[in-house]
């Protein structure tokens, strides 16, 4: 439940403070930095939901985007990124990179605590 | 607190964003903020337009005096209808920039000498040459100028305030792709970079001459005057000028240039030096285009019919957008250019008009001499006079800014000095004269174009044209047609200005400009047509000299005309067919000459295959044409073979003769003095000889590409359009389509219509019109490239040119924006 939990704030605190367009894309790293802090979890647990909850939330806003638009873009940046014009890889690199970012925050989160 | 980890994991994370936070080098380019451009909210992905797109809505700008509707048709063309002029500005330069923006400030800063400011330091070469070139202080000088006409000043304002009023509007993540990638931010748009892009558009029209006065130069004196003249000559047999032969008996010049005594010795003939400099970027040689006007009496239904396309560049997104804007005082479609207000080419509700460039040389090197390399002071007319320095501070992304002083002269800006060198033997200061960087007036002229409503409107609307040299073709709906050679044009002694000038006095200097009423014109003449396709003007009864023949191509003026002159009946129809017509009457002409001179018996059996193909072909450049592949290949191995030994030499870069000086000697002459290869002394090698050694040489090159299944014409032109920052995945590739150019379809690889327009002149206007993109600018957006596929296929957009009362229940209108005062 705690994981769950982690995952779901971690992706609406990081949507919520991405509408704030002009603050760095990264702000999201004090918002998961604090959930994992807030809802304490072991590092390894913390990563993943901290993880998660960018992949996610990164992912999915993607492809909401790339469906939406037939793929016109995707297909255009996966050529110049170079990833084969894929835009399933391309999606895939979003979330990855947010959800890594993401997680490693969630780390420092979690290991600014006691035990 | 667990110290150590949680240590190693902020720094981690820190690191990480570092990173992902920065523009990393690959190659010569460097990354997009990766993590900034794949953020869903921030990045890329949010120019990912959805395809159900409504481009309806209310805006509320400041400062507009009533309320201005857009509406939008299919293929996103905006219909803008206000109450006054410079509502109808404003919101042209709201929509250019909400469809156009990353290619508009571009464009400015290519013109302005400002690409190593987002570029980085590669691009400085290209920098120095535009403001060294004076594109700057001409687009100052137009401005200048401009701001003393209270209407210009105010509809470049209006247009201003809209490009500026959509960049206050746009969020940080709405900003153009292009910006995210090189990662940086629109800036405020001004009236400056309105005409530093027409300036660009000058450059691009006229610009040639910024390499070709110096390599001709070179050539002359590599060559010595009586080879050059010969390779260059100044007459070409197979002329058809745009005012045919003997339709105008030309009133007596007001001007008449006279050469300097002494032209023999300096000028004309070889002297110790050359100069050799290689501009960065020079305007392509088949900048050209056609256009042209039939009158009624050779038209289906009585009413005139004008044809245009102007042949440029194919780049995406385009030079062009369309737009129709309906005001009190004027209605008017037609072509725009992203970055400044009116139409360019179109038609209104009584005429249409189309341009093509007159190829006249306006631009010219003065060598001076300065006292010392301070450039204070330079000898002129017997005495010391003193230059300016001008200050161009050019910032580079990264590095420090690099200022570069620019010495003035009363000639004009010196381009070339001891610091800004060209590989000569010894320094050179060359400064440049040339007519675009005289303050011109050119806007005003489209203009009133915009609003002309006959003859006489048209006349006075393009008088005043100055820089670059245009054919101007007209037809009303009063039945008129004509054409018009205008620009401000240098009265020249003959060969006046086709080398680098010495500029020590005014020996040299331009004697006068030719009176604008002295410029060719022809109207409603008796054959019924009037045509251009940057041929020369006129024949030799024309009191001026037009300048070196190298500047106007032949074959497809021949070919319009020869088409024009048995048509009858027309119909628009027969005009897309003729726009797009694949012919090539050059190589019509050529392939005798070739086949004479094959002697069979010493061809290989692949060798014979290739002649009997060429023998065979129906000089049609369609896409599946291999005979057309199969003559451009042994035409420009016949070129290489014919002059490759007489330049091998040339240590400075040269000219190539014309394609037409060597098919005009072919055709003259059995022995061709050229045709000798110079590094064989035991032999004199004969036509025969030389076409011979450029079969075998196609051959090789043909059979390579025949295993590889690509002699296919169309595959070998290959023809692109390629995106402004020439990312392979943002432009058209290997696209379907045939022409070359001396075909009337002028495309060749990277080059060619980029705009293609009839309009039949009945009551009710009848208008096609394409060009190879989208009306958006945006790579992210199915409108980026729609109409490249029927550009290529040759097919027609029928173009809607709608009253307001029909604009909102047209079914073709999709999207309704309106502009309000709030």
């Amino acid at each position: 439940m705690k994981f769950i939990t982690a995952v779901f704030l971690t992706a609406f605190l990081a949507f919520s403070i991405g509408l704030f367009t002009s603050l760095p894309w990264w702000s999201f790293v004090i918002t998961s930095f604090l959930v994992a802090l807030g809802v304490h979890q072991k590092v390894g647990k913390a990563f993943l939901s901290g993880f998660a909850g960018l992949f996610l939330l990164w992912s999915i806003l993607a492809i909401f985007k790339d469906m939406a638009n037939d793929h016109i873009l995707a297909i255009k940046v996966a050529k110049i990124l170079p990833l084969g014009g894929s835009y399933w890889a391309l999606i895939l690199v979003t979330g990855l990179i947010g959800g890594l970012v993401s997680g490693l925050a969630a780390i420092s989160g979690s290991t600014a605590r006691k035990k | 607190m667990r110290i150590i980890p949680f240590l190693i994991s902020t720094v981690a994370t820190a690191g990480l964003v570092f990173v992902l936070n920065t523009s990393l080098p690959i190659g010569s380019s460097k990354t997009p903020r990766l993590g900034y451009f794949l953020s869903p909210q921030q990045g890329f992905w949010q120019n990912a337009e959805a395809s159900n797109t409504s481009f309806s809505g209310d805006v509320k700008l400041e400062g507009l005096k009533g309320k201005v509707d857009v509406f939008m048709d299919e293929r996103l063309v905006p219909h803008i209808y206000a109450q006054t002029d410079l509502d109808a500005y404003y919101v042209q330069g709201y929509i250019h920039a909400k469809f156009r923006l990353w290619q508009m400030e571009f464009q400015t800063y290519v013109a302005a000498g400002r690409l190593s400011e987002i570029a980085g330091p590669e691009r400085l070469n290209i920098d120095l040459f535009f403001r060294r070139l004076g594109m700057v202080y001409g687009a100052e000088q137009t401005m200048q100028r401009m701001e003393k006409d209270r209407e210009m000043q105010a509809t470049v304002d209006a247009y201003t305030e809209g490009v500026n009023a959509y960049i206050k509007s746009l969020k940080p993540e709405q900003i153009p792709l292009e910006y995210k990638l090189m990662d940086y931010k629109p800036e405020a748009w001004t009236p400056l970079k309105t005409y530093l892009f027409l300036m660009y558009m000058s450059y691009d029209l006229t610009g040639s001459g910024a390499k070709q006065d110096l390599k001709m130069s070179n050539a002359k004196n590599y060559l010595g005057f009586e080879a050059f003249d010969q390779l260059f000559p100044n007459v070409q047999d197979s002329l058809d000028p745009i005012i045919p032969t003997k339709a105008i008996a030309f009133a007596k010049p007001s001007i008449i240039p006279i050469a300097p005594k002494d032209i023999d010795s300096p000028y004309l003939n070889k002297s110790s030096y050359s100069i050799s400099a290689e501009s960065p970027i020079t305007p392509n040689r088949n900048n050209g285009s056609n256009n042209w006007a039939v009158s009624g009496s050779k038209t289906a239904s009585g009413r005139p019919i004008l044809c245009n396309d102007p042949h440029l560049g194919l780049n995406l997104p385009s030079l062009w957008y369309e737009v129709q804007i309906n005001t009190p005082t004027h209605n008017t479609y037609g072509a725009s250019f992203p970055g400044s207000p009116a139409v360019i080419i179109g038609f209104n509700d009584s005429i249409a008009w189309g341009v093509t460039n007159a190829g006249r040389d306006v631009l010219d090197y003065y060598e001076v001499q300065f006292k010392d390399t301070s450039m204070q002071e330079y000898w002129y007319n017997g005495e010391w006079h003193n230059a300016s320095l001008r200050l161009e501070t050019i910032k580079v992304k990264g590095k420090p800014d690099v200022n570069e002083y620019i010495a003035m002269t009363e000639i004009g800006p010196v381009m070339y000095d001891h610091h800004y060198k060209s590989d000569s033997s010894h320094p050179k200061y060359l400064a440049v004269k040339w007519t675009a960087n005289k303050a011109g007036t050119g806007l005003k002229t489209f203009y009133k174009l915009n609003r002309a409503k006959n003859f006489n409107d048209y006349q006075t609307a393009i008088a005043d044209w100055s820089c670059p040299g245009q054919n101007f073709a007209f037809a009303s709906k009063s039945g008129d047609i004509a054409i018009k050679q205008q620009g401000s044009f240098v009265a020249r002694w003959k060969r006046q200005g086709d080398f680098i000038m010495p500029g020590i006095d005014s020996t040299y200097q331009w004697q006068g400009m030719i009176p604008e009423s002295e410029n060719p014109m022809i109207k409603n003449p008796s054959r019924g047509w009037v045509s251009s396709a940057n041929q020369k003007a006129t024949d030799s009864s024309y009191p001026y000299y037009l300048g070196m023949s190298h500047n106007f191509p032949v074959y497809r003026g021949v070919m319009i005309n020869k088409r024009l002159s048995v048509m009858n009946g027309i119909t628009p129809m027969d005009m897309q067919y003729l726009q797009n017509e694949n012919y090539d009457v050059f190589a019509e002409m050529a392939r005798p000459v070739l086949l004479k001179n094959i002697d069979v018996s010493k061809l290989t059996t692949t060798e014979k295959k290739y002649v009997d193909i060429l023998r065979e072909w129906n000089f049609r450049n369609e896409v599946t044409s291999q005979g057309a592949t199969v003559f451009n290949a042994i035409w420009d191995s016949l070129e290489l073979v014919v002059w490759k030994d007489d330049f091998q030499n040339a240590k400075s870069p040269m000219p190539w003769p014309d394609g037409s000086t060597l098919l005009d000697n072919l055709l003259k002459n059995n022995n061709y003095r050229f045709a000798d290869n110079l590094n064989t002394t035991d032999k004199v090698e004969t036509i025969q000889d030389d076409v011979l050694e450029a079969i075998k040489k196609a051959s090789v090159n043909l059979e390579q590409l025949e295993k590889n299944k690509k002699l296919d014409w169309g595959i070998v032109k290959d023809t692109k359009v390629s995106h402004l920052l020439q990312l392979p995945a943002l432009s058209r590739l290997h696209l379907p389509i045939g022409g070359g150019k001396n075909c009337v379809n002028a495309t060749t690889s990277a080059h060619g219509p980029s705009w293609r327009m009839i309009v039949h002149m009945t009551d009710e206007t009848e208008a096609y019109g394409v060009y190879p993109g989208g009306q958006s600018g945006n790579p992210g957006s199915k409108f980026y490239d729609n109409f490249i596929d029927s550009w290529a296929a040759g097919k027609y957009f029928k173009l809607l040119f709608l009253s307001k009362e029909n604009a909102t229940k047209n079914e073709k209108i999709k999207w309704h924006m309106t502009f309000t005062n709030g």
